[in-house]
């Protein structure tokens, strides 16, 4: 009797089973496979073999790491090895905590100054007529149509003590000795701002194309003066793509290894290059993995906040 | 005469302003022209508005209405000409100086800032401290209805509330002249209903002069104490409602304002207090009691309104202002129906009917030979 209660019970869930497949959107479902294995096989999983070999040790062997499992054929029993150890050694080496601080620290500079450029910039292409608009946005994408390497070399041929910019200055007679610039702190964030600005102009542009330039007549018409309205209308409506142009602009600036490498001096520090040195200098591959992980964490939490900020901004 | 319409009666005991000899206009538009490139926006208008009037600009698109009002709150700058307000020229006054405030057709509501904020942005600029920005805020959002929503933002507000925070925007500043561009525009009509009459009340509640532009001649004709018929770029009627309608100046305002019958005609004999005209339209004689200003043959219009017109199947006893058809069109509207009658000469005659009695039966239908009579006081004789 049970089992026939029971047997009928399975019947209709399997019924009720196979009606939520019929139900299924497959071609819905497809869509959101594809993308959503990509990003598994290609990026989550990536991540988490970095993070696996961030828990292992250093060995002279190839790969150089200690395994995570180990089998052990005469015992016949596996052993299970992790090690916190590269995590705790990043707290406790000044050296890494400095180039996470210095990383965000000319991150944070060289977003700054991008906004400040990429502001106007983006302004000025909103308020344009829409042929001239396509113009100047083709402008600023047009030099990713040359290589990035190239571009910062070239920055390298006008920033150097013989540089374009040296010479010219010293032939106006400006300046007696050349300048240094090349090698310092100031190239590398000529070298962010450069290479990033299009990622806040784009965003910026986009949120003040669409703004209605009638709610500026009406901050006018009730006594707002032109810089008023600026700050009380048009900044406050233009957040979310200020947002997005930072955050754009600041999490790769962090990370950034090619523009401090070349532009910047041998005490620009970054924890791009100490990633660059761990992995290919100490072939310390753990320690890079965990360099990497905890970068990600640092990076995580601005985008979050902004993120919910953004949100809050819209309901 | 009495007043426009039935509504602001009270209004009319007082004689107007606008009807005074030698009364001081409060705004005083003076000759003001303003061009686009080789475009005519403007042309040469000018006009006085009077203290505590509802002056209304009606006109289609293009008519350089909309130009005039942002010459007034100073978004634009005229070519020529001047604009007085309360007696100060306002030709180098910006728009943040001005004494004017703005209703917009959009309604341009801050969508970042709550309805008080709202509300409250015009009067933090001009300084006021924030316990009287507050309880000027509060009061202005009762008096539109709206206290109890103040911490929302415009999105979550429907048309109507978003229309009434407008225009507490606009009156918060106490402002000497309150602009509204289309300002029921956005509203379906039973809403539109009700604002115009909240309108007409506040205006006469806080005696703020308001200047209304409007493409809608029913808006017009319920808000407004004097009317400005706009077309291309100049203004060709400045009259009171009522006076717009029954008596247009020119053919533009009689068909711009309601619906209208046309009827050419020469000039054949003209007495005082009567002009008849002949007309190869009606096949008869039109008579209409004033005399006009033209010359004897001239080819004029004659203007008669669809609701002036009788329909009958009985031939009237009349020489003139008669005529006969055959209904061609019938539409019932509930509070009245709508006759479209053609002549023998091919012209259409529209003629509304009250539904006085609500028996049908007997109704006059398609294709019935008519005859159809109006007096000689209801027409109007134009010549441009």
């Amino acid at each position: 009797m049970s089992n026939l209660t029971s047997s009928t019970e399975n019947r209709t869930m399997l019924v009720r089973w196979l009606q939520s497949i019929k139900n299924i959107n497959w071609g819905r479902a497809l869509v959101i496979l594809v993308p959503t294995l990509w990003l598994g096989v290609f990026f989550f999983i990536p991540f988490l073999v970095v993070f696996k070999i961030s828990l292992a040790e250093t060995a002279i062997a190839i790969p150089p790491y200690s395994s995570l499992l180990e089998w052990n054929p005469d015992e016949a029993y596996a052993t299970f090895k992790i090690t916190l150890g590269n995590y705790l050694f990043l707290f406790e080496s000044r050296f890494y905590l400095d180039a996470y601080l210095s990383s965000i620290r000319i991150a944070s500079i060289s977003t700054f100054f991008a906004l400040l450029l990429g502001f106007p910039i983006a302004y000025m292409i909103a308020r344009s007529s829409a042929n001239m608009r396509n113009i100047l946005l083709a402008l600023v994408i047009l030099p990713f149509w040359t290589s990035f390497l190239l571009r910062v070399y070239a920055w390298m041929g006008f920033l150097k003590k013989n540089g374009v910019i040296n010479e010219f200055l010293m032939g106006m007679g400006i300046i007696d000795e050349p300048l240094v610039m090349l090698q310092t702190d100031f190239a590398v964030y000529i070298g962010i701002v450069y290479t990033y600005l299009p990622f806040m102009i784009l965003p910026l542009y986009t949120t003040l194309e669409k703004m209605d330039l009638t709610l500026l007549e009406a901050a006018e018409d009730l006594g707002a003066k032109p810089y008023q309205s600026f700050f009380l209308v048009t900044l406050p409506l233009a957040m979310p793509g200020i947002i997005a142009g930072c955050l754009l602009v600041f999490i790769p600036a962090v990370g950034e290894f090619v523009i401090p490498a070349l532009l910047g001096g041998s005490d620009t520090l970054m924890i791009g290059r100490v990633l660059w040195d761990e992995f290919f200098l100490n072939r310390d591959w753990p320690m890079a993995s965990a360099v990497a992980i905890l970068m990600l964490i640092v990076l995580v939490g601005p985008i979050m906040f902004m993120r919910s900020r953004n949100k809050q901004e819209e309901a | 005469m009495s007043s426009s319409s039935e509504f602001n009666q009270e209004k009319s005991i007082i004689v107007p302003s606008w009807r005074e000899a030698g009364a001081k206009p409060f705004v005083q538009i003076d000759q003001i022209t303003k061009k686009f490139g080789d475009f005519t926006a403007v042309n040469s208008v000018s006009l006085d508005i009077y203290q505590n009037e509802l002056f209304c600009l009606l006109g289609g698109s293009g008519s350089g209405k909309s130009t005039l009002l942002r010459m007034l709150a100073g978004f634009e700058k005229p070519t020529s000409g001047r604009i007085l307000i309360d007696g100060v020229d306002m030709t180098d006054i910006q728009p943040w100086d001005r004494p004017v405030n703005m209703m917009f057709q959009s309604y341009a509501l801050f969508p970042h800032l709550t309805v008080e904020a709202n509300v409250a942005f015009g009067l933090r600029r001009e300084g006021v401290k924030s316990k009287e920005v507050a309880l000027r805020v509060a009061e202005i959002l009762d008096m539109v209805q709206l206290g109890h929503l103040s911490k929302r933002k415009p999105h979550m507000l429907s048309g109507g509330q978003r229309q009434r925070v407008a225009l507490a925007r606009a009156l918060v500043k106490r402002p000497k002249l309150l602009l509204l561009d289309e300002p029921l525009g956005a509203l379906d009509k039973k809403l539109r209903e009700e604002t115009q009459f909240e309108l007409i009340n506040l205006q006469d509640e806080l005696g703020i002069t308001f200047v209304v532009v409007t493409h809608d001649q029913e808006e017009a004709m319920t808000l407004a104490t004097r009317i400005g018929v706009m077309d291309q770029g100049g203004i060709t009627q400045i009259a009171e409602p009522h006076q717009v309608y029954e008596y247009p100046n020119s053919r533009f305002v009689a068909e711009f304002i309601g619906n209208v019958n046309l009827f050419e005609g020469t000039v054949i004999g003209e007495e005082r207090d009567c002009t008849t005209i002949q007309s190869a339209e009606i096949d008869g004689l039109l008579k209409v009691n004033h005399a006009i200003s033209c010359a004897p043959s001239q080819v004029v219009s004659v203007a008669v309104r669809p609701e002036k017109i009788r329909i009958s199947r009985e031939k009237p006893d009349a020489d003139a202002n008669t005529t006969d058809g055959i209904i061609t069109d019938y539409a019932y509207m509930g509070s009245q129906s709508i006759y479209k009658i053609a002549l023998k000469s091919g012209k259409e005659v529209r003629v509304t009917m009250q539904n006085a009695t609500r028996d049908i039966s007997d109704r006059l239908t398609w294709d019935e030979p008519v005859f159809l009579s109006w007096d000689a006081g209801s027409s109007v004789v134009l010549t441009s």
